[in-house]
């Protein structure tokens, strides 16, 4: 994995760079579709007309998951809990962080954020209570 | 639906011969022997010479990182001991599915009358955290693993979602454990050959909430073979090869959760199934035995929905009803699934043919489950299910 971080990834570090600085983005297609980058079409529509437009300040919590066994990368973050976040028009997977993993439930409200991965120290989404 | 089939009268794909490892915990042997063994199995199966097979169609997922093998296609050839073209699919962990289906559509093309198809893998050399690695892969990179999610987790966020849209409970899931390593207590083949309760599988370890140990299948090494033959080859040769493959169908979906529609539906097997009956000529309801994709509790419940066996929301409690169970009206994973029969990933594909074969020719430890069934059906799923592939065998003279 490292060789290949190294060189990046275009599209993707500019957009957690964004999240990072609370100027989170992301692509709209003209049928109302959102998606992450990098995409030169709507993945859901195929569209080529896609906008960066801000993304909203807060987002709701669809799914999660306490991981207990995770992957070697992530091997210090265990246990950690997994959500899928819904903000408008597009979704956004990511760790919730400062909240006890008991608390969590499906509707909550989260803001998204970038951290550190405690394993390896690359940039982690997370989503912190709105 | 990505393609469909024309009715051609050679719509019959014979099942000649199947051959399988033992599934299980064999770090040591590599993916060329345990390929070798199974094609060895189904040639002597199938009685055909080796001469005669037209090209080796090879699911495989993690070679790469297992053995620091790829272009594994020509090396399984001169493994099972064929001198013919090579190729390997890669659809995750549904790699020999891919390869099952692109056999079937050549035969009934006419552009080969005997193939060998299969799949390998090699899990267990890799340990827990390396195998558990290796499997993430089929997640998308970039917003999926780098956000931590295993696929223990990917299947636990469809658990949860299914859960809040529709109910159910982990009992529930527990109840399809338990079926499944209750099918699998005298399959010779399978990983688990021990019965187990539902206390067993809600206490023990959380892998992913709300999954636990017992929810998720093993990491397993094995392979498994089958030979797949035109109508013309098996009448030419006088074989006897009473099972076929009368109905294909493969569908696609957004690769990463976050992208999907409903976080709690396999929309990609919904289309592989409808296109699959619509090959064969036949509806859910005249399905007898299904094999399908449980590599955790939940998506078997996912597939009995695509599959059109029960509603969206309804399959959770078919196994704790006994609707899916040995003795149900619908038995599911006769073979002991993935979760007892293990889940070597690049050969559960073609696995699944196999034990159907076996199931409705009636040389299968749990053949007189399915007694008066004639027709049966595999499902097979690549990652959180964006790759499906479903195929329709019945019993045809």
């Amino acid at each position: 994995m490292s060789d290949e971080d190294a060189a990046g990834d275009e599209g993707y570090d500019e957009w957690l760079a964004a999240i990072a600085e609370s100027e989170g983005y992301f692509l709209a297609c003209e049928n109302g579709h959102g998606s992450l980058p990098p995409r030169r079409r709507c993945p859901h529509c195929g569209s080529g007309e896609l906008d960066e437009k801000p993304l909203p300040g807060t987002g709701e919590i669809e799914t999660f998951t306490e991981t207990q066994v995770p992957i070697p990368s992530f091997g210090d973050d265990a246990p950690y809990v997994v959500a899928i976040a819904a903000f408008g028009d597009v979704r956004i997977t990511g760790q919730f962080r400062e909240i006890d993993p008991s608390e969590v439930a499906v509707g909550q409200s989260v803001r998204v954020d970038v951290s550190e991965r405690a394993t390896t120290g690359e940039p982690l989404v997370v989503f912190r209570p709105a | 639906m990505l393609y469909s089939t024309p009715p051609l009268s050679n719509a019959m794909v014979r099942i000649v011969g199947v051959g399988l490892t033992p599934f299980g915990t064999t770090p040591e042997r590599t993916g060329r022997d345990m390929f070798a063994e199974a094609s060895e199995e189904a040639f002597a199966d199938a009685g055909v010479p080796r001469g005669d097979v037209e090209a080796l169609y090879y699911g495989n997922f993690m070679g790469e990182l297992a053995e620091h093998q790829g272009h594994q296609g020509p090396l399984m050839a001169e493994a099972a001991g064929i001198r013919a073209p090579a190729t390997r699919f890669e659809t995750a962990c549904a790699s020999s599915g891919a390869a099952v289906r692109s056999a079937v559509q050549t035969l009934r093309n006419g552009e080969a009358d005997l193939l060998l198809v299969g799949g390998a893998e090699r899990m267990t050399n890799l340990g827990t955290g390396g195998a558990t690695e290796a499997l993430a892969i089929a997640a998308d990179d970039l917003y999926e693993v780098r956000a931590g999610v295993t696929f223990p987790g990917a299947y636990a966020l469809m658990a949860n979602a299914y859960f809040e849209a529709f109910g159910g409970s982990r009992e529930d899931l527990a109840e399809i454990a338990v079926k499944n390593h209750e099918n699998a207590l005298e399959n010779e083949y399978a990983q688990y050959q021990k019965r187990i309760d539902v206390d067993t599988v809600l206490e023990a370890p959380m892998v992913s909430a709300p999954l636990g140990l017992y929810d998720a299948c093993p990491i397993t090494d094995g392979a498994s073979a089958v030979l797949l033959a035109s109508d013309e080859y098996v009448q030419r040769n006088g074989l006897d090869a009473p099972v076929s493959i009368t109905g294909t169908g493969q569908g696609g979906d957004n690769l990463a959760l976050q992208d999907r529609e409903h976080l709690a539906r396999s929309p990609a097997a919904d289309d592989a199934a409808a296109e699959a009956y619509d090959d064969a000529g036949i509806d859910a309801v005249d399905v007898g035995v299904a094999e399908v994709h449980d590599c955790f509790t939940i998506a078997e419940v996912l597939a009995l929905e695509s599959l059109g066996f029960y509603e969206p929301g309804e399959g959770i409690g078919a196994a704790r009803r006994g609707e899916t169970t040995a003795t149900g009206k619908l038995p599911v994973n006769l073979s002991g699934g993935l979760k007892a029969k293990g889940h070597p990933v690049g050969a559960t594909g073609t696995a699944q043919i196999a034990e159907l074969a076996q199931l409705l020719r009636g040389d299968h430890v749990n053949s007189d489950a399915v007694a008066d069934v004639d027709v049966g059906v595999a499902h097979n799923a690549g990652g959180t299910v964006a790759s499906a592939f479903v195929h329709v065998v019945e019993v045809a003279e």
